[in-house]
């Protein structure tokens, strides 16, 4: 009888706590990262860095280090005259320098040798001849008149400005009761995600074609980037994605390091494994850029918001890659988190001579919210109103559009202010706290993948294939990156839900460009909605497959068979049915493998307005999060410690409640990071300590306690409801914990991270500001 | 550079290699040995991803010689599995979600491992102090102390 019974308690449940698929591989060390791959004979690849920060090239010398023993093979910017960059309309970037470098570490050359060492000499022997330019590693100068443009199409170093009005603003302003502006500025944050930047490149000169292996959250804009540099039919290449340590947004577009493995690989014509040290990955980077907003909102005495005026100008590094739309999503999610009737945005990017910013966890959001949430509760506090309160009384009233476009459909934002407000004790303990403790509140939300692809080639946003074959197994292909969030295991999870099958079944084969179908990729929290809608379609393809072949089988209808996963049978029948395996029997009969495929598009009722810059804030769903952050401020030292952090996260539905808790438990505690200890600083272009001591990482020691509760509002649109679990809570961390500090020592700082010396600078300003001072600053 | 012989028992099994004086730990495991679950996580001691047990004690194999541990005990995150199961390290890991991405894993496993062999029952304090010394960039370390926990109490059960 066993055979013939339904799954019971399946491993691949929908709703449950669900390990990895790929879990016990992590912990038993077989898990292969681009590192560990078999590299046989592979040479070993390494990058000459430019040690200026602005200058322009005369002379690249690398004859003497071509002469040395044991180098193969050595480019330059002279081996590849393409420019690459992630956006089609900013491409400005090339794998290594031509004519001019723009920050220090930039690659200009790189060395493939047989051993280590030989790579070493040959990077001593490579000479670098320059004309020096006057650098700029802040916006102001990089902007001040007469300064030299790092790009010469764009004046005044200014990349992109944007400015959106929606609604009435001076009317808003008109209305309101009160009426307050503040300047705010954040830190540059890099990703620091633990496996630093390693590529295997394998070029067959007898065929002239190129397998890459790399760690991308975006093989298939690595495949394409690395086509259009190399100047190869994409066809010639195949992308491989093996198992990757982490990305947090910093492998969301193609790489210098990944196209220089290729042209070395080319031009040594043979295997090259390019491994960058930490510091190179840091170098690297595409991480937060330094951000200075002022921020006006207006307010009625009651603590409805009548308008909002933001200013935000981003130190974006010296390439394009992400920052023309890390700028639209700082103005554009302004919006879908409260109803405001009018929104002003002014955003300047402005190139800088300093490593490439670019995509970060809560990309664009974050620094900007920091600075609002911080506002909106220092003006509920000047009107005697809960910092609970006057978030409720400007929540939308969903499903709805926004003045700037964006659908909202579902919004848990209420259930998590009340989770928060109840699991945190908060009535026992805003302003009531011993001196030097406090508690903060403060929401975020996110996009569940962006609605515009990056590329408009007029295909599907997701497909997903599912084969089935003679040993029926089921197996689900995907470009989807597993970068450690669980893609495939929902995906997985998604298959095994319709079909109602285990994981034993269900397997996911991911991210070969050879076999898998294209995917854009792991970034703006896409894949659970996007790519779990199609795996979802292919499901229900499949389902129609085997039900039609058991209703064959058992001479019946097929809307008669009821599909139990290792059984199907007559719904209301007497017989027991046909195992699994029977019914792909039946269902191969005639056939032989059967592959179906699932697609999926977001509508364009959802792809957002028709304005310029529209094309960044729209998604099918948003997710929300509330934090609320007790703190202890240590008056005498400025040492911030986070006791203890609850966070409610609307994730839609949790198709797997482990990961979802996991997934915002680090994004909550990346926030932290930001908020409390990391920057990254620069000395005339080059980075402070490069390194994960001092770029202070929190370690475990410093880690609170995070509970989380998953809220479920079921989004219409959503696989089973879901929407992101990954990205919307971070941003509210920062300004929790910001004003908690306030709570705990009446004052606001205005600057991340909020270190120390900052709190001590505060406490200092604010004494001397009660004995009635002047001379503060 | 010269080579020299180089013995050790690697995890339970004696080997000897000859291993040049200047090669690290970490190099000797990954490139020698073949044991590639031990990670390079940053330029040298700061995350704890290649942490390995040299004689019960977790130890950085990345600011190690090899030739250091001559005639030592060496285990690996692969020596963790005993006759093709998980130890409850492991186990732990894998079903609390201690791992995500899994790069800092091996190390915070083998950290782990070290800490309950001299800490079978350990307190919150005393796991965040053991494993103070491991980076993770995923979890915000929540699931790991569950993880660890979870591993200590099958011990308890043993």
């Amino acid at each position: 009888m066993s055979e013939l019974s339904p799954v019971k308690g399946r491993s691949s449940a929908i709703g449950a706590h669900v390990p990895l698929t790929d879990g016990i591989e992590k912990v038993t060390g077989r898990a292969e990262y681009t590192a560990d791959l078999d590299h046989g004979d592979a040479l070993v690849g390494r990058i000459y860095r430019s040690p200026y920060s602005h200058a322009r090239i005369i002379k690249v010398d690398i004859d003497k280090a071509l002469a040395l023993p044991g180098v193969i093979a050595i480019v330059t910017g002279e081996d590849c005259d393409v420019p690459f960059g992630v956006l089609p309309i900013a491409q400005n970037e090339y794998p290594m320098a031509r004519d001019r470098v723009r920050y220090r570490g930039e690659p200009v050359a790189a060395v493939a040798a047989v051993t280590e060492a030989a790579a070493e000499a040959a990077l001593a022997a490579i000479e670098m001849e320059v004309e020096e330019l006057p650098a700029y590693y802040d916006p102001a100068k990089a902007q001040a008149p007469g300064a030299v443009d790092l790009h010469e199409d764009r004046p005044g170093n200014l990349e992109r400005d944007v400015h959106h009005e929606f609604g009435d603003t001076e009317a808003g302003f008109a209305a309101a009761d009160i009426v307050r502006e503040d300047v705010y500025s954040c830190g540059e944050v890099t990703h620091m995600q633990m496996e630093p930047d390693a590529s295997l490149a394998d070029y067959d000169a007898e065929r002239d074609r190129l397998t890459l292996h790399s760690c991308t959250q975006v093989p298939y804009y690595v495949h394409l980037r690395a086509a259009q540099c190399l100047g190869m039919d994409t066809s010639k290449i195949r992308v491989i994605k093996p198992h990757v340590g982490g990305g947090f947004g910093h492998r969301s577009e193609t790489l210098n390091f990944e196209i220089v493995a290729c042209l070395l690989a080319r031009a040594a014509k043979g295997k090259v494994r390019l491994k960058l040290s930490r510091e190179e990955t840091i170098i690297t980077h595409r991480g937060r850029p330094a951000t200075q907003i002022r921020l006006k909102l207006g307010m009625t005495r009651d603590g409805r918001m009548t308008a909002c005026s933001c200013e935000t100008l981003q130190a974006g590094g010296a390439y394009g890659g992400y920052g023309i739309v890390t700028i639209l999503y700082s103005g554009a999610l302004l919006n879908a988190i409260y109803d405001i009737p009018a929104v002003k945005f002014d955003g300047y990017r402005v190139y800088t001579n300093t490593p490439p910013c670019g995509a970060m966890r809560g990309h664009g959001t974050v620094n900007v919210r920091y600075a609002f949430e911080s506002l909106l509760d220092q003006m509920a506090e000047e009107l005697g109103l809960d910092a609970f309160e006057v978030r409720r009384r400007n929540l939308l009233q969903a499903p709805m559009k926004t003045i700037n476009d964006l659908m909202v459909e579902s919004y848990g934002l209420p259930e998590c202010l009340d989770w928060v407000e109840e699991a945190s004790g908060w009535a026992g303990k805003r302003g009531k706290l011993p001196a030097g403790k406090g508690i903060g509140l403060a929401c975020s939300h996110y996009v569940s993948g962006a609605a515009k692809p990056v590329h408009w080639t007029g295909e599907p946003h997701a497909v997903v294939n599912v084969k089935l074959d003679f040993d029926g197994g089921v197996t689900v292909l995907t470009g989807a990156a597993d970068i450690g969030q669980g893609s495939d295991t929902v995906l997985a999870q998604l298959v095994g839900e319709v079909l109602g099958l285990d994981f034993e079944r269900v397997n996911v084969i991911a991210n070969d460009s050879r076999i898998t179908p294209k995917d854009n990729g792991s970034y703006s929290s896409r894949v659970t909605f996007m790519v779990g809608n199609a795996a979802l379609e292919a499901a229900e393809k499949l389902k129609r497959i085997l039900c039609a072949a058991a209703a064959r089988k058992l001479e019946a209808k097929p809307e008669d068979i009821e599909c139990l996963g290792e059984v199907y049978r007559v719904r209301g029948g007497q017989d027991p049915g046909l195992p699994f395996k029977q019914v792909v029997d039946e269902a191969l009969a005639d056939e032989g493998t059967i592959t179906v495929k699932g697609t999926f598009t977001v509508p364009r009722s959802h792809q957002g307005g028709r304005y310029r810059g529209a094309g960044v804030g729209p998604s099918m769903a948003y997710s929300y999060a509330a934090v609320a952050a007790e703190v202890d401020v240590d008056e005498d030292t400025g040492l911030v410690t986070v006791e203890r952090v609850w966070v409610a996260h609307d994730c839609g539905y949790a198709l797997n409640r482990l990961a979802c808790e996991g997934q915002v438990q680090g994004a909550v505690w990346m926030g932290l990071g930001q908020a409390l200890s990391e920057e990254i600083r620069y000395f005339n272009g080059l980075p402070y300590g490069p390194n994960m001591l001092d770029y202070r990482v929190p370690t475990i020691v410093e880690s609170p306690h995070i509970e989380v509760k998953l809220i479920e509002s079921i989004d219409p649109n959503g696989p089973f409801g879901a929407k992101e679990a990954s990205e919307g809570a971070l941003a509210a961390v920062i300004p929790a914990v910001a004003n908690a500090i306030a709570d705990a020592i009446g004052l606001r700082i205005k600057e991340t991270p909020l270190t120390p010396d900052r709190v001590i600078a505060a406490t200092t300003r604010g004494v001397r500001q009660a004995a009635g001072r002047k001379d503060v600053a | 550079m010269t080579k020299s012989i180089l013995s050790l028992v690697l995890n339970g099994r004696p080997r000897q290699d000859a291993v040049a004086d200047n090669v690290l730990l970490i190099d000797y495991l990954r490139e020698v040995a073949g044991l590639t679950g031990t990670k390079m996580g940053c330029d040298g001691g700061e995350c704890g991803a290649c942490t390995v047990l040299v004689d019960d004690r977790p130890r950085l194999s990345c600011i190690t010689l090899a030739h250091q541990v001559a005639g030592r005990r060496v285990e690996t995150v692969e020596g963790a599995v005993e006759g093709g199961r998980m130890s409850r390290i492991q186990r732990g890991f894998h079903e609390k979600l201690g791992s995500q991405c899994g790069y800092c894993t091996p190390g915070m496993i083998m950290a782990s491992e070290g800490l309950l062999r001299k800490t079978p029952d350990p307190t919150d304090a005393e796991i965040r102090a053991g494993l103070s010394g491991n980076i993770c960039r995923c979890t915000g370390y929540v699931k790991i102390i569950e993880a660890v926990r979870d591993a200590a109490a099958q011990g308890a059960r043993k």
